[in-house]
């Protein structure tokens, strides 16, 4: 099982949402969250005073697969997340030992 | 006072009551998230102390007897003195001018927001109060500035002046804040807080009147037009130098226009509203940069639109005072045929106020700062006012 991580553009969560449903991937989890990276940040202006904002809002993806669907959920990601503009994202893919739902305490894959 | 008139001072005064909670989200949504709460109970404190102070002794030292040329007495102590005898005009009035005695202070809460002890604050404001506003109130109303001749409809010497340039004192005494000026952490916080002072600012100018006649309508229309001019000037200005129109822009210019109009409401007629309006927009809207020039940390900006606009605003009179519009017995501006005489006294008043003001914030400041302290704990800015000083979080999930 791998637990697959994609920091997104916000506006682009429904379309990669709904792309993840299509693909069948069973759930994900939504956080609002901040950073930096290539695309730095950006100035606004307030009474004539600028502030540099350089932590961008965006929105993180995380969701555990089974091995065999990996690459096809990546793939779903980059393709619906993208825009081909500076500042897009990222993906990656973690090596998670073990999982369990709370519900039943069932195990491995069938907990996903 | 006759019934209309009665009425219209009433529901005058509960509007002025409601500028308050109204200064309290416009300053509120410019200062950081972790402080804003700090920042409303400052302003919501003015409307919990000054109410209990105008009662007991404030209207009486500054205003009984009326005609008194430097301070009042104590006759009306605890208003003692007061019966509901009669039409209920003196009571209206005692509402009415307290309710303007507890916004004034809470205009100095911009300039100290985010690093100012609030138990330094709760004792500023009875000791401000008292000190400062009550004389400077009494000269310009019944007291010597305003027997010289020297006209203030609403308060822009007596409280926008008075109050601008005690939130200079009050800011350098303070000091700069630790950490950098932050944008703005809820700009929908502060259109709304625009839009409830302009809604209140009706009762501050025209209920100004103290009657319902056509002195007061014409003050009514002054503060729809000063307001929006001013507006339009600072969103103007803006977008020729910045490239840009912003909602900020928008709302510090309507405030400074209804400043800049408050002292002229009802001296102005025709066109002046939107010449005082546009001026005082334009020139606030640079004013607010000499912060970042002079070094002085006026954390939201009272200085260069309450304190600025407020003195546009007076000065103008003596270029736009118009006593034939309303058969009135005040000195006509050059506009209209008048001397100098005028403008002489508006700046004379105002120079008063000034020199009185900031000398005496800034001793008061000096002496809280030597006894109770008046600077937040390092950390307590650091982390925020709102946790730190009153056990709360303005947002929860």
């Amino acid at each position: 099982m791998k637990l697959i991580t994609a920091i997104i553009k916000p506006f682009k969560l429904d379309e990669v949402k709904d792309a993840l449903k299509a693909a069948n991937v069973t759930g994900i989890t939504v956080t609002e969250a901040r950073g930096f990276g290539r695309q730095g940040g950006h100035v606004e202006t307030y009474r004539g005073a600028e502030y540099k904002v350089d932590l961008i809002p965006k929105v993180r993806l995380e969701m555990v697969v089974d091995d065999a669907v990996v690459d096809r959920v990546v793939e779903v990601i980059v393709k619906s997340a993208g825009t081909g503009k500076i500042g897009d994202g990222k993906v990656w893919i973690t090596e998670v030992s073990r999982v369990v739902r709370i519900r039943t305490a069932e195990e491995g894959r069938d907990a996903i | 006072m006759d019934s209309a008139g009665l009425v219209w001072v009433l529901v005058s005064s509960a509007l002025v009551l409601f500028m308050t909670p109204g200064l309290a989200f416009f300053y509120g949504g410019m200062d950081r998230r972790r402080n804003v709460l700090n920042m409303l109970l400052m302003n919501f404190y003015c409307i919990l102390a000054v109410p209990v102070l105008w009662m007991v002794l404030g209207y009486s030292l500054a205003q009984v007897p009326f005609d008194s040329d430097f301070i009042g007495s104590f006759d009306s102590f605890l208003l003692s003195d007061i019966t509901a005898a009669g039409d209920g005009g003196t009571l209206a009035t005692i509402a009415f001018l307290g309710m303007f005695a507890a916004i004034t202070p809470a205009l100095i809460s911009g300039a100290v927001a985010g690093r100012m002890k609030f138990s330094a604050w709760a004792i500023f404001v009875p000791l401000w109060l008292f000190i400062v506003y009550v004389p400077v109130f009494k000269w310009v109303y019944g007291g010597w500035l305003g027997q010289r001749g020297s006209l203030d409809f609403a308060g822009g010497t007596a409280i926008h002046v008075n109050a601008g340039i005690a939130a200079l004192a009050a800011a350098l005494v303070l000091g700069k804040r630790r950490v950098d000026p932050a944008p703005p952490h809820s700009m929908p916080l502060v259109m709304i807080g625009t839009g409830i002072l302009w809604f209140g600012w009706f009762g501050f100018n025209a209920g100004s009147a103290l009657a319902a006649n056509g002195q007061a309508a014409q003050a009514f229309m002054n503060t729809f037009l000063a307001g929006a001019a001013a507006g339009l000037a600072w969103i103007l200005v803006e977008w020729v130098r910045d490239g840009r129109p912003s909602n900020l822009g928008a709302a510090s210019g309507i405030v400074a226009g209804l400043v800049a109009i408050t002292p002229a409401a009802g001296y102005v007629s025709g066109g002046a509203p939107l010449a005082i309006g546009a001026i005082a927009g334009a020139v606030c809207c640079y004013a607010v940069r000499l912060k970042t020039k002079l070094g002085y940390d006026d954390a939201l900006d009272v200085v260069g639109v309450h304190f600025v606009g407020g003195l546009v605003g007076s000065l103008l009179i003596g270029f736009f005072a118009n006593p034939s519009f309303f058969e009135g017995s005040f000195s006509e501006g050059i506009f209209y045929g008048g001397s100098a005489d005028l403008l002489i006294e508006q700046a004379l008043a105002n120079g008063v106020a000034i020199v009185w003001s900031f000398i005496l914030t800034w001793v008061i400041m000096k002496v809280l700062a030597a006894t109770v302290g008046v600077r937040a704990e390092e950390q307590a800015e650091l982390t925020g006012l709102d946790l730190a000083l009153h056990s709360e979080t303005a947002y929860h999930d």
